[in-house]
């Protein structure tokens, strides 16, 4: 009997007379099949003297010579040192500790090295007060093996020798010392106590020097109202780990605010601790990782945000204020204030407002509150740069008043936003020297290009908080001939000293006060014991703050709120950060952890303001998003950018972010998505735009495309700390449980079970805990995945065509009503087909202001796993000591297990991407892949690979105790993502030792499994989320 | 002329301290002394900086007492002094023990107190002895030796070469009887009985349907088989024997002179790449061993090995004439000869350190190698036989208390193989 049904392709076919319908029946192939290419030109295929059979004569023997050269192994040279250094033996890691500080992010480092080449970035442990390795830094190992670096100092587009170099820029500058012109260094925050030496020593030599400090993305507001309050420049110190109320209006402190490097201490006190945890309350327009992660989310617009500190000053502080504010935000306000009072000391308020006035407020309201978490004393050294220098500079380049500027560190073309009068300037100059890593948008219009070393190849000092120094050695001998621009101070003053013995005598008579130098070296950190305050070469010209603030601020910040139309928020997103790593392929890779697409930046809208500007979203046929094009407009200035519609965008505002659209000194696939800073007029990151729809549609590489959870419980478990503290386990974190002779079983029940259970009492047995309440969503471990596991990178079409190969990912699910709990009230309350096909598609949107959820998935290793089954060829098989193993060599790539997962973690390899001139990644060069961990095989193309819980790290600890002779503590055993979570939101370790941390997690009420109901039994244990909704 | 005069002294006085034997030995020898002691209390004390006809890190000592009191005129007394305390002859200001101390780049000599006079009159008089000429002696025996073998290896072939004539004049003489026969009979008239004629044995083995199928099928198989095989040793390099850039000989340094394997290749105990030695590790010894005393052989000639140390020289940038670096390195371009694929994870401190294995159970003989071979096939079936048979070694290693006395109790034996600890698992070496 034959079947009537019928299949429908598109909603196109319902109409009858459809001519696209009539079209394609006729036609297989939907796209012209491009024989014309290839045969259209007849002329030369006649002329041409390779005839039919001479053709197949060449396929023929190249075959049979491809074939008989495949059997004859090649010879492999093997070629040793001549004098071994002592310190490397091949084939073992060597640790130094170090310190980035690219005037963006700042944070004490481990590098691990191989051979003598680092490979990659892991947290300094002994180093807590210094910031830890976020996404970025674990990812600027990768920039070290950047085929695009300079590779010599130039002149202009000509290679010059150092030696030239000296001799032409000291003539230069020893002649302009004698004219009037000023000579000005220009550069990123050092935060260094040597370099500020180096620079007044400079200053004395040459006299007329002005050194102006740029950060691109400017904390200049709260600098100033640091200043102004407490007479130092710097920016107040937050310890979240001391505060149980937190309020947040519009700072997105676990991203890049005031440096970052907040979020270790915001997890200590998320995960509910005897009943406790912190309540976070944020105020924010756009979506931003803070906002994801706080217990209550109140969208707003910035300038309701301004009234909205402003109030919460006067409910704490005292004072009334002018200014309305939507009923429901004012209620949202009050209720903040009032928890923040009963908390007292315990609470904290911060604000990325950048403003003086909203800055000097917050400052006001801890003072009051007396908060533990704020810290007045020891300031954060890491952002120092003046707007008002910054502008003045520009003014005074454009007058001809500049004879000589010096960049380092920064790239003002880029990111200034009125880049073209800075050019303008600098063509006034008589010299201008750039120290540069590449020839980029600043460098390349320079008269000199010193090329810059890495920082993993360079010297250098940092006082990141106030008295918490740290110090830059390098990793790797240089490897092109590069300089440092410290280095080239000490020639210009004639100083025959080396830097790092500049920095070695600049410590011992000021910072160590007799501590071992060498001590401080290995340990990367040393916290001053006696206050030694360190010259600051920038303030001495500019020590009047850009602004002061107001007396009285609060009232001052509320009448300075006025706004008409659309408010535009510029941020920085956790993978690009200021756009200074934008030719790091695992960054552009990196999917941003709210939107969760890559190689892109975007206007995120909220979808009322979408549907106004008749702006869309919409999937294609291959699943991938994408979006309209709009045109954004700040007073005159108008930039082209794609639109991704954003739940929890407030209503009245957009948002666009840094570091995209750089078109020097990157690769063709990196110059991706548009330049913000073009909008960034007056470094003020909020902007009043208009928005227009634009033609065109922006394909979009999203990782992502179901974004809301549809009620789904046993993915997120989630619960309220109220519910966590009064109800049983049995309440909200049940054991799923199936029918067996009708009775209610547990599905972690043998009797129910297909399998029998192994015998995994003896050894090791591994497993990973993941905490949702802990982890953030910062994608540090995603990154340190990528560089332990040789994880290639796709680029944005294969993104597209979801072949991304991360073998950990970071999944962020949105709630469709306003919690997830009323996802799965409205979920069970379902009923009849009519319901359900209307209530589900309502719950595949998520939500105005969702609740989010953020899930790190990596192979989940189960005991019980579907993948070992189906796989034809026993290439993935279980280990005793818990790991799912998969054996590349054996798989033949038919993929049956990647359909078995219910996870979703194997990743099948389509493209030799270690060695293809099509994905240009970095891994296709030598260069690239000396970053390769060698302990992990480079996979080949047609294979699935996934993650392997690290074996080559739990391997190699037991061989290590094993060549001691010793048992294994708890904590030795790491995965590379359990290493970078400086959050402790992953823990690894064995469960088979009872007394570890994994095992008594793995009996925690809150431990569940992710879909137990399918009885995979897995390794990986997540720990249910809990909020806290207790509005007191 | 002088030396000669020495020697006839000294033998004369040897002459007279036998007839007057014991009372006057020691007063008699302290002159002149004995050669024979003196040359195993050099090797014991002075050979590993000086050498007799070379210089070394200190001065070559043949008639270096001569040559003193020629040039300088320094007796036997400073002498003395200096091998006693070199350093304090120096103190003193003498004039040559500066100029000495300066031209070694200030290489102070070690003092040698204990030392009698005795000990340095030997010493001395095996410094005076007139270099003797080994070499025509040495090449007389290299050719006998290459006679003996060459003339073995012809009475071989010549017995095999003799039954083969034998052999084919027998098959001549009966062919040609045969004939003979038959010629005779024709002549005689008599009618040889003449072989009927039967179906060729070829063609009634095409005609049997069932022998071809059988034969087939054998033919299929059989071929299979080595197809399989052929397959099976691709990549397989046992056997793999390169030549080298520089001739190292294992069995020179690990068999005949005993150096263990982990000296040179020391990060085998550590890491999991037992390493190339470099260049330095060489120069330890090489340094002061610079030419090749011991066995030779035809292709493997003195003249041979001291040219392959020549060419470590070259490459570490050795000037052994002025006995210091010159800065001008090549590195030496080795040729791999145990490759593991990439898949493959191999550490040999685990093998080496851990679980206690012998080079050689991998490695073969390598102590008789002249040149470096893969010994093993390296293939995973190898591997893997292994782990099978291998007992874990868990004396005094506190790692393994636990497990093993957990899993032994489980698989109720008293040792456990490698395989039993899961070192069979997929996941142990690939990944």
């Amino acid at each position: 009997m034959s079947s009537n049904k019928k299949y429908w392709k598109s909603v196109e076919e319902l109409n009858e007379n459809s001519s696209i319908v009539e079209t394609l029946r006729q036609n297989e192939f939907v796209n012209e099949i491009p024989t014309d290419e290839f045969l259209g030109d007849k002329d030369t295929l006649e002329s041409t003297s390779t005839t039919r059979r001479d053709f197949l004569k060449y396929v023929g023997f190249s075959t049979a010579a491809a074939s008989l050269a495949a059997c004859e192994g090649p010879v492999k040279k093997s070629i040793p040192y001549v004098v071994q250094p002592t310190e490397i033996i091949p084939g073992v890691a060597n640790y130094y500790a170090t310190t980035i500080a690219d005037g963006f992010d700042f944070a004490s480092v481990l590098v691990k090295t191989r051979e003598g080449r680092p490979i990659k970035i892991e947290n300094n442990a002994i180093a807590p007060a210094n910031g830890n390795a976020n996404a970025r830094v674990n990812a600027s190992v990768l920039g070290l093996y950047d085929s695009l670096r300079v590779q010599g100092p130039r002149k202009g587009e000509n290679p010059i020798s150092w030696s030239e170099f000296d001799k032409e820029t000291t003539e230069k500058l020893t002649e302009l010392k004698g004219t009037g012109k000023e000579i000005v260094l220009l550069t990123q925050t050092f935060a260094s106590p040597s370099t500020s030496k180096l620079i007044s020593e400079f200053k004395e030599k040459y006299g007329n020097v002005r050194h102006v400090v740029y950060d691109a993305i400017s904390e200049s507001a709260a600098l100033d109202a640091y200043q102004a309050k407490y007479g130092e420049r710097g920016l107040a110190n937050y310890n979240f780990a001391k505060a149980m109320t937190i309020v947040s209006v519009g700072a997105d402190f676990l991203g890049d605010w005031q440096g970052g490097g907040f979020d270790s201490g915001y997890s200590k006190n998320r995960v509910p601790d005897h009943g406790k945890m912190s309540r976070h309350i944020q105020f924010e327009s756009n979506l931003s990782l803070t906002g994801a992660n706080a217990d209550k989310r109140i969208p707003l617009t910035p300038t309701q945000q301004k009234v909205a500190l402003a109030k919460l000053h006067s409910y704490v502080v005292g004072g009334s204020v002018a200014g309305s504010l939507p009923e429901n935000i004012e209620d949202a306000v009050k209720k903040a204030a009032s928890q923040l009072k009963k908390a007292g000391s315990n609470a904290v308020v911060v604000t990325g407002i950048q403003d003086v006035n909203a800055q000097t407020v917050v400052l006001e309201i801890n003072e009051a509150l007396n908060s533990k978490a704020f810290d007045s004393k020891t300031p954060i050294k890491t952002r120092q740069g003046s707007d008002k220098a910054v502008a003045q500079l520009v003014t005074d380049m454009k007058a001809g008043k500049v004879g000589a500027i010096i960049m380092s560190g920064v790239n003002p073309m880029y990111t200034l936003p009125n880049a073209a009068d800075f050019a303008e300037g600098l063509s006034k100059t008589e010299l201008s020297i750039a120290f540069s890593m590449k020839v980029d948008e600043s460098s390349s219009l320079t008269q000199y290009l010193a090329a810059a070393p890495h920082y993993l190849e360079s010297w250098g000092d940092v006082e990141i908080k106030k008295g918490h120094y740290a110090l830059t050695q390098p990793t790797i001998r240089p490897l092109f001939d590069t300089r440092q621009f410290q280095d080239a101070l000490l020639k210009w003053t004639e100083n025959d000293q080396s830097y790092h013995d500049y920095i070695k005598d600049a410590w011992g008579t000021t910072i160590l006060g007799g501590s071992s130098f060498n001590k401080a070296l290995h340990d990367g950190v040393y916290v001053g014991t006696i206050d030694t305050e360190v010259e600051s070469t920038a303030e001495v010209i500019e020590d009047t703050p850009t602004s002061t603030p107001f007396g009285n601020a609060a009232r001052t910040l509320a009448t300075s709120a006025n706004s008409d139309g659309l408010e535009l928020t510029l941020y920085t997103k956790t993978g690009m950060g200021n756009g200074q790593q934008a030719n790091n392929p695992w960054l552009q890779e990196f999917p941003d952890p709210i939107t969760r697409t890559s190689w892109d930046n975007y206007l995120t809208i909220s979808k009322a303001d979408a549907d106004a500007l008749g702006l869309v979203n919409n999937h294609v046929a291959n699943g991938a998003l994408n979006g309209s094009y709009a045109n954004v407009s700040v007073n005159g200035v108008t930039i082209t950018a794609p639109v991704l519609i954003q739940p929890g965008q407030a209503k009245g505002s957009v948002g666009l972010s840094f570091g995209y659209g750089r078109t020097a000194g990157l690769k063709e696939e990196m110059q991706t998505g548009v330049n913000a800073y073009a909008l960034y007029q007056g470094f003020n990151n909020v902007q009043n735009v208009t928005i227009e729809a634009a033609s065109g549609e922006h394909e979009f590489a999203s990782v992502q495309l179901h974004n809301t959870l549809m009620g789904r419980g046993d993915i997120v478990k989630e619960t309220t700390l109220e519910i966590f503290n009064t109800k049983d386990k049995k309440y909200w974190n049940a054991i799923p449980v199936v029918s067996l002779n009708h009775e209610e079983t547990p599905v972690t029940s043998p009797e129910v079970d297909l399998w029998d259970e192994f015998d995994r009492s003896i050894g090791h047995h591994f497993n990973l805990s993941v905490d949702l309440n802990a982890c953030t969503g910062c994608g540090a471990c995603v990154i340190a995945c990528h560089a332990e596991n040789n994880v290639p990178v796709v680029g944005k079409t294969e993104v597209r065509r979801s072949r991304d190969m991360h073998w950990l990912r970071i999944d962020r699910y949105y709630s469709s009503e306003t919690s997830f709990e009323g996802d799965n009230e409205k979920k069970d309350n379902i009923s009849g087909l009519g319901s359900s096909l209307s209530e589900f598609g309502e719950m595949e949107n998520a939500s105005e202001n969702p609740q989010v959820a953020f899930q790190p998935v990596m192979c989940q290793h189960c005991n019980h796993a579907p993948c070992e089954t189906v796989c034809p060829v026993a290439a993935t098989s279980h280990g005793r000591q818990g790991q799912n193993h998969m054996a590349y060599n054996r798989c033949v790539g038919t993929r049956y297990c990647a359909n078995n997962c219910p996870y979703k973690v194997r990743r099948f390899n389509w493209f030799l991407y270690n060695g293809n001139d099509e994905f240009d990644y970095h891994m296709n060069d030598d260069l690239g892949r000396m970053v390769l961990n060698p302990d992990v095989v480079v996979r080949s193309r047609g294979v699935m690979e996934k993650c392997s819980m690290c074996i080559q790290m739990t391997q190699k600890t037991i061989l290590d105790a094993k060549r001691d002779g010793r048992q294994i503590k708890d904590g030795e055993f790491q995965t590379a993502c359990s290493a970078a979570c400086s959050n402790g939101a992953m823990t690894f370790g064995d469960i088979n030792d009872k007394d570890s941390k994994v095992a008594k997690l793995k009996e925690d009420n809150r431990m569940y499994h992710l879909l137990e109901s399918v009885g995979t039994k897995p390794n990986v244990q997540y720990q249910t989320k809990v909020r806290n909704t207790t509005e007191a | 002329m002088r030396k000669v005069i020495h020697r006839k002294l000294s033998t004369n006085f040897l002459r007279l301290s036998l007839v007057f034997l014991l009372a006057f030995t020691t007063a008699l020898s302290a002159q002149e002394g004995d050669p024979a002691k003196g040359k195993s209390l050099f090797n014991a004390n002075c050979a590993a900086c000086h050498k007799l006809d070379k210089k070394m890190t200190g001065p070559a000592l043949r008639n270096v007492e001569a040559r003193l009191a020629d040039e300088q005129g320094l007796d036997r007394d400073w002498l003395y002094a200096w091998i006693r305390n070199s350093a304090g002859v120096i103190k003193s200001g003498d004039a040559y023990a500066n100029k000495i101390y300066n031209e070694y780049a200030g290489a102070a000599m070690t003092a040698f107190p204990q030392l009698s006079d005795d000990d340095l009159n030997n010493i001395l008089a095996y410094t005076a002895e007139v270099k003797e000429d080994p070499a025509p002696i040495a090449g007389a025996e290299v050719a006998g030796a290459q006679d003996a073998g060459a003339s073995g290896g012809i009475s071989n072939e010549l017995i095999l070469g003799a039954l083969a004539i034998l052999f084919i004049l027998l098959a001549a003489g009966l062919y040609l009887v045969n004939k003979t026969l038959r010629r005779f009979a024709d002549a005689q008239g008599i009618e040889l009985p003449e072989a009927s004629k039967r179906t060729p044995l070829w063609k009634a083995f095409v005609q049997n349907q069932f022998l071809m199928l059988v034969v087939s099928i054998f033919f299929l198989l059989a071929s299979a088989y080595f197809v399989y095989g052929y397959f099976m040793q691709i990549g397989v390099d046992q056997g793999y024997e390169p030549v080298q850039p520089i001739h190292y000989s294992h069995k020179i340094h690990a068999g005949d002179n005993g150096i263990d394997c982990k000296y040179c290749h020391s990060s085998a105990r550590v890491s999991k790449h037992s390493g190339i030695p470099s260049l330095n590790v060489c120069m330890n010894c090489h340094k002061s061993i610079y030419e090749y005393n011991g066995e030779t052989t035809p292709e493997y000639s003195k003249e041979f090995y001291d040219g392959e140390i020549k060419k470590l020289y070259a490459a570490v940038g050795w000037d052994d004439a002025e006995q210091r670096y010159t800065g001008e390195t090549q590195p030496v371009k080795w040729i791999r000869i145990h490759n593991l694929p990439d898949f493959a994870y191999f550490n040999h401190s685990q093998h080496v350190t851990v679980a206690g294995v012998e080079c050689q159970t991998c490695h073969g003989p390598v102590e008789e190698m002249e040149v470096m071979y893969q010994h093993a096939p390296l293939t995973m079936g190898w591997c893997i036989n292994c782990h099978r048979e291998t007992k874990v070694d868990v004396k005094d290693n506190a790692y393994y208390e636990k497990i093993h006395e957990e899993l032994s109790k489980k698989y109720g034996v008293d040792e456990l193989t490698a395989a039993q600890m899961g070192g069979l698992e997929c996941g142990k070496c690939h990944y």
